[in-house]
């Protein structure tokens, strides 16, 4: 698909891969014998840039997660319920070509051509935290444009208060699509905003991460990021995209609805039935670190304004 | 069926075999295999293995029955005491991922069925830990110990209760473990209920220990 890029930041700037790769031997001995300024230099072929500096204003400055964990450790259940059987069952999916169906309360439904639906938006990244629903936590270089972008791009009527997504249906692609007897969940995957969430600055169409293209297996080649909600909003391989009036099902919601609720905001304070979500484990540390309210992303906190967290959980 | 004086080296292959898991375990921690999240990868194998050791010895006496290899029961303790290992490493994983934060694990314990489901499982073991040296059958009595050796019917079921709550949504890894645990218990109440009838023999279960 085309394209274009913003002319000042590339996202192969943000850190080089073979950094990335190198990450975690590399943080112990740069740190303690040079200092991170120093870093780049020391590792032959690799150039000195920058440790991942925050560029845009919505970045955090935090030590983004090796590609290698955000890679092969995945929840995505149309291709496996285990962390690691996206990497492995997700190789030879096709995201090209790739059609998107806008439906519902919109001036014009349409079924897009994705490369046309995102004709002349501008890809930028975002460095953002991923607080997953089971209590662990990563730091993703995304690479894509707004979703207000993409919503205003729909021309929603004034009568629509919800946007609601679907992944594909194909059990050709999807192994787990292909049993009829104990489904693991109801297919399609489905997932929305509200109209006001979808549109804060914040919430993200990711196309790729660290610069590159979307694996597969992290929602090739779109999927939602809202970083202040638990990971299981972020819906992957979006093929639809319907306009409503009524606040969509999702598909947790309808699986376990005492236990995922439809705004999954990130809240310390409201436990999960079944654990805490008080604390979290970054991937790739140690000790566990406490969970922030909306993940870290206070800015957000208006629009829940007056409403009681722990029923709308 | 094994000759007596072959036990010399069945019963250290089984030993072995039964500590494959763990040996696996240690393997993947000093070669980095674990993978993104090493805390839930052991916790989750430890539990795993936790409860297929609980099964298959749930099994042992059903096995034995149905195959005439009586001798079996020599290796029943074994394994029934490597299930017990098995729970104490996963409940000794589950404390240090809490970083021993007695106030979220009381909560766990006390509050959520899916803990203490778990901890049922585990505290319905201790007295069979405990109590299976051939000096406390002796000191119990045949019937008395083997009465209070029922009880790992209560830890089958509350692992798998304890499992089922676990799986986020994988219901077919769940109803298999539930399927196992209905057909074992299932074979013993039908035995039982025979031997009321006066049809049975006595119940294989009380064959002595090896």
């Amino acid at each position: 698909m085309l394209i274009q890029r913003a002319s000042d930041i590339r996202s192969s700037e943000i850190t080089s891969e073979g950094l990335y790769h190198n990450r975690r031997e590399f943080i112990k001995t740069a740190s303690a014998v040079l200092g991170l300024s120093a870093v780049g230099s020391i590792i032959p072929g690799v150039e000195a840039s920058p440790l991942s500096q925050a560029k845009g204003k919505y970045d955090t400055t935090e030590k983004p997660t090796p590609w290698d964990d955000v890679t092969t450790y995945n929840n995505y259940y149309e291709f496996g319920t285990g962390k690691d059987d996206p990497a492995r069952t997700a190789k030879n999916f096709k995201p090209k070509p790739w059609t998107v169906s806008v439906e519902g309360m919109v001036k014009k439904p349409t079924k897009w051509n994705l490369d046309d639906l995102i004709k002349g938006f501008t890809t930028e990244d975002r460095i953002y935290r991923m607080r997953c629903v089971e209590a662990w936590s990563m730091v993703i270089p995304w690479a894509g444009f707004p979703l207000k972008a993409l919503i205003d791009r729909c021309e929603p009527l004034p009568s629509a208060k919800f946007v609601e997504f679907k992944t594909l249906v194909d059990p050709n692609q999807y192994p787990e699509q292909r049993r009829s007897l104990f489904k693991v969940l109801d297919w399609p995957y489905v997932e929305g905003l509200r109209l006001d969430e979808a549109t804060h600055p914040l919430a993200f169409i990711a196309t790729g991460i660290y610069g590159k293209p979307m694996p597969n297996q992290n929602g090739a080649p779109l999927r939602l990021v809202v970083p202040w909600k638990y990971g299981f909003k972020g819906i992957k391989a979006i093929v639809s995209m319907r306009f409503t009036d009524k606040a969509p099902v999702n598909t947790w919601q309808v699986q376990a609805a005492n236990e995922y609720g439809f705004y999954a905001n990130v809240n310390p304070n409201v436990d999960h039935p079944r654990w805490t979500q008080a604390r979290e484990r970054r991937i790739g540390e140690f000790f566990k670190r406490p969970t922030l309210m909306f993940n870290g992303y206070p800015e957000v906190a208006e629009m829940y304004a007056g409403m009681d967290l722990r029923k709308n959980y | 069926m094994p000759k007596p004086n072959r036990w010399w080296i069945v019963k250290p292959a089984v030993f072995l075999a039964c500590l494959g898991p763990t040996l696996w375990l240690v393997y993947l921690t000093l070669t980095g295999g674990l993978g993104a999240n090493p805390f839930e990868k052991i916790i989750k194998f430890t539990g795993d293995w936790t409860l297929r050791f609980l099964l298959i010895t749930l099994a042992i006496t059903p096995v034995r029955r149905v195959t005439g290899i009586t001798s079996l029961i020599r290796v029943r303790r074994m394994i029934g005491l490597f299930t017990f290992f098995q729970a104490l490493s996963h409940v000794a994983a589950y404390t240090v991922d809490k970083e021993f934060f007695w106030d979220e694990i009381l909560k766990d314990v006390t509050q959520r069925p899916f803990i203490v489901s778990g901890m049922i499982a585990l505290v319905s073991m201790l007295p069979l830990a405990a109590t299976s040296t051939k000096k406390w059958i002796v000191r119990l009595g045949g019937s008395r110990w083997q009465a209070l050796h029922r009880l790992v019917y209560l830890s089958g079921i509350a692992g798998v209760i304890h499992y089922y709550f676990n799986e986020k949504s994988d219901i077919r890894d769940r109803y298999l473990y539930i399927a196992i645990l209905v057909v074992l218990l299932g074979v013993r109440g039908w035995h039982a209920w025979r031997g009321k009838r006066g049809r049975g023999g006595r119940p294989l279960g009380a064959a002595p220990l090896s």
